[in-house]
């Protein structure tokens, strides 16, 4: 039993409250990713669970235990770094098993511990070399097995892949979930990459200026957001959102072409909404008026087009193949009424 | 002509006769002597590149030359003439040097003051970096320090001087043992203790020294390292000692040659605290006691002064040329 339970946290800094009041329950063995724009206080509840920041209002609980006013060596976590904080003095062995020694461990367990962690990481080749003689992803690993050593309860991930090249970010990020597979551990991972989120996550928590968006499964939150935020935050390209107006209950969408009948209880006449439909939701109707197109990228096995209505509103399509219709075009686009997610034109939340 | 013109002229000269110097120089070998053009102008370039570098420092080595390396092989050649300098005597001022005991304490004092003072200075100015990093008044404490950086070996000897004093109503230490009841004494003539007397004045200079290099070295090293330690387990002195200190032991050791080389060369202090009598006799004031008297013995001296300072100068500059890859 080693989920995590925050209750109401808060952290102030002086009078600048950064995290507001925030619940959350980690289930044993979850892989939990927090994602969210930059500043949006992801990283700050992180490094409260780590205890390297104190929280200030609130409770927190690691395993059952409550360990809001634990020093960080009490709370049984381990954290990766964005910048893998390796200690440069000392060698890979001597990195992995600091932690142990510092707690006065038995030799024979600290070899052990170490056998295991470069065996489940590949690092026998490196063990007594120092971290400058590692690449970056080396490094990475050595920095995960400093984590895997010490056998936490809960591993702490701050951004762990954001210094690597995008070859070895793939790479590692399949090194992580089968480690996660491998561990069965709880493991909370703080990223700002949406692909990392969607493909690492059990759960994730989509954050905004230090509240919770909404909690849930990748495709829970990709299927179904509970606002403009979360719709527009995960799915890549990001989800195209168009202003409407409900008439005859039907919304009748300029940058469409004309009225939608999206299958939700729309409000009274009249209303201002939002439209959102994802990229990958529509096809090009090259027989049509409505929209110009500015650019298109072809990348092979996926084309994107980028749409810019009569009153400027930009659209982007995502095709299989290639796009036919050349700059400048006049095209419309086709889609299915239940791919339409409707949201509040003032408070941004989902109308369903 | 008054001094103040005087200087003037030697100012604009000196400035200007450097700019006119570089400027000629670097005119000639580019329309003169390699010109950048006709059958040759590839090669013309590259030459005019390589030789360009010696121009420039050509006035660095004459300089360095005339006012270094010639007096140390002047020094080489005097030490081994006799005291009027027209008689040479080969090694004979140095074998006079090793069978005088008062040369013989010079050495080991000299020895003491390396070990000691340089030691002393860094670990000091470690600790006071250290501690004053994360507080409020920090800086003022740090500038507090430092200002005996300001004030020359002979002002801060005038200074202690005052706090070794015997009389209880001027010197610190008499002072208090006065209020213990002790009899006043002078801690300058205490044998061999006295010595450590003086090299607290040098520790209290140097110390500011190593607590500014020191504290920047401190702030570079990453906050992850540490916040990585910590989570590991390491308490407050754990981390200072098994994970700061390691990642700044480079500019450790920069700052304590540093202040080994400068030890080894201070005379001031003796000179004026004691001038080297009561057994405080270290290598420059020895040296300085020979002076105008025989300048043979002398110049004997300060070659074996150089040859003990060779090495850590050596050290120091490789070290501080590691640090700065």
């Amino acid at each position: 039993m080693s989920g995590v339970r925050m209750e109401e946290v808060v952290k102030r800094y002086g009078d600048v409250q950064v995290i507001h009041g925030i619940d959350l329950e980690i289930a044993d063995g979850e892989f939990c990713v927090f994602v969210g724009p930059s500043g949006c206080g992801k990283s700050t509840l992180l490094r409260m669970v780590a205890g390297l920041e104190d929280t200030t209002e609130g409770a927190m609980h690691i395993g059952g235990r409550e360990v809001t006013r634990l020093d960080p060596a009490e709370r049984g976590v381990a954290m990766v770094f964005q910048t893998y904080a390796l200690y440069p003095h000392m060698t890979v062995r001597e990195n992995m098993t600091f932690g142990l020694r510092m707690n006065g461990h038995p030799k024979s367990e600290i070899a052990e511990k170490v056998a295991e962690a470069t065996r489940i990481l590949k690092l026998e080749d490196y063990l007594d070399r120092k971290p400058a003689a590692l690449s970056g992803g080396q490094r990475q690993r050595v920095s995960i097995g400093r984590a895997i050593v010490r056998g936490p309860e809960v591993f702490l991930f701050d951004e762990p892949l954001s210094n690597l090249d995008a070859e070895l970010r793939v790479e590692m990020r399949v090194e992580i979930a089968r480690l996660h597979k491998d561990i069965g551990a709880t493991m909370i991972y703080v990223t700002h990459d949406q692909v990392e989120a969607m493909t690492l996550a059990d759960k994730i928590v989509v954050l905004r200026a230090g509240r919770i968006e909404q909690v849930g499964a990748p495709l829970d939150l990709y299927r179904d957001p509970d606002n403009r935020f979360v719709a527009g935050f995960i799915g890549s390209p990001a989800m195209n959102f168009v202003t409407g107006v409900v008439q005859d209950g039907a919304v009748d969408v300029p940058a469409l072409g004309g009225t939608v009948s999206p299958q939700v209880e729309l409000p009274a006449e009249g209303t201002e909404v939002i439209i959102g439909l994802r990229p990958e939701h529509a096809k090009i109707d090259p027989n049509g008026t409505t929209l110009t197109v500015e650019i298109t990228e072809a990348l092979g096995g996926i084309s994107y087009a980028y749409l810019t209505s009569s009153a400027g509103e930009k659209l982007i399509i995502e095709e299989r193949g290639e796009i036919s219709s050349a700059l400048g075009d006049t095209v419309s686009r086709t889609f299915e009424p239940h791919h339409l997610y409707v949201f509040d034109k003032d408070s941004e939340t989902r109308i369903r | 002509m008054s001094p103040l013109v005087q200087g003037a002229i030697t100012i604009f000269v000196g400035v200007f006769g450097c700019v006119g110097y570089f400027y000629a120089a670097n005119l000639l070998l580019d329309k003169v002597i390699y010109p950048a053009k006709g059958p040759n102008i590839g090669r013309n370039i590259n030459r005019a590149n390589a030789i360009r570098p010696w121009l420039f420092l050509l006035p660095a080595i004459l300089a360095l030359s005339i006012y270094l390396v010639y007096p140390v092989i002047g020094s080489l050649i005097r030490s081994m003439y006799n005291r009027a300098g027209n008689e040479f005597i080969g090694l004979g001022n140095y074998t006079s040097l090793a069978g005088d005991p008062e040369f013989q304490t010079a050495l080991i004092n000299n020895a003491l003051w390396a070990l000691v003072v340089p030691a002393a200075a860094t670990f000091f100015g470690l600790v006071v970096a250290q501690l004053t990093d994360r507080l409020s008044w920090g800086n003022i404490a740090k500038s507090l320090i430092f200002m005996p950086m300001a004030i020359s070996f002979v002002g801060a000897s005038l200074i202690w001087k005052f706090v070794y004093a015997g009389d209880p109503d001027i010197g610190i230490i008499n002072a208090i043992r006065d209020g213990m009841g002790l009899d006043p004494l002078d801690p300058l003539q205490l044998p061999f203790w006295n010595n450590f007397f003086l090299m607290v004045i040098l520790v209290w200079i140097q110390t500011g020294f190593a607590m500014v290099i020191l504290s920047a070295a401190l702030r570079g090293v990453p906050e992850d390292t540490i916040e990585a330690a910590i989570i590991d387990g390491a308490g407050p002195f754990r981390v200072f000692f098994r994970i700061k200190v390691p990642q700044i032991m480079g500019t450790i050791v920069v700052v304590w040659t540093t202040i080994t080389i400068l030890v080894l060369k201070v005379f001031d202090i003796v000179y004026t605290m004691t001038g080297g009598n009561f057994g405080t006799e270290i290598l420059p004031s020895y040296m300085m006691s020979f002076m105008f008297r025989d300048d043979g013995r002398a110049t004997a001296v300060a070659v074996v002064i150089m040859i003990v300072v060779l090495p850590v100068m050596i050290w120091n500059i490789r070290q501080a040329q590691k640090e700065m890859r």
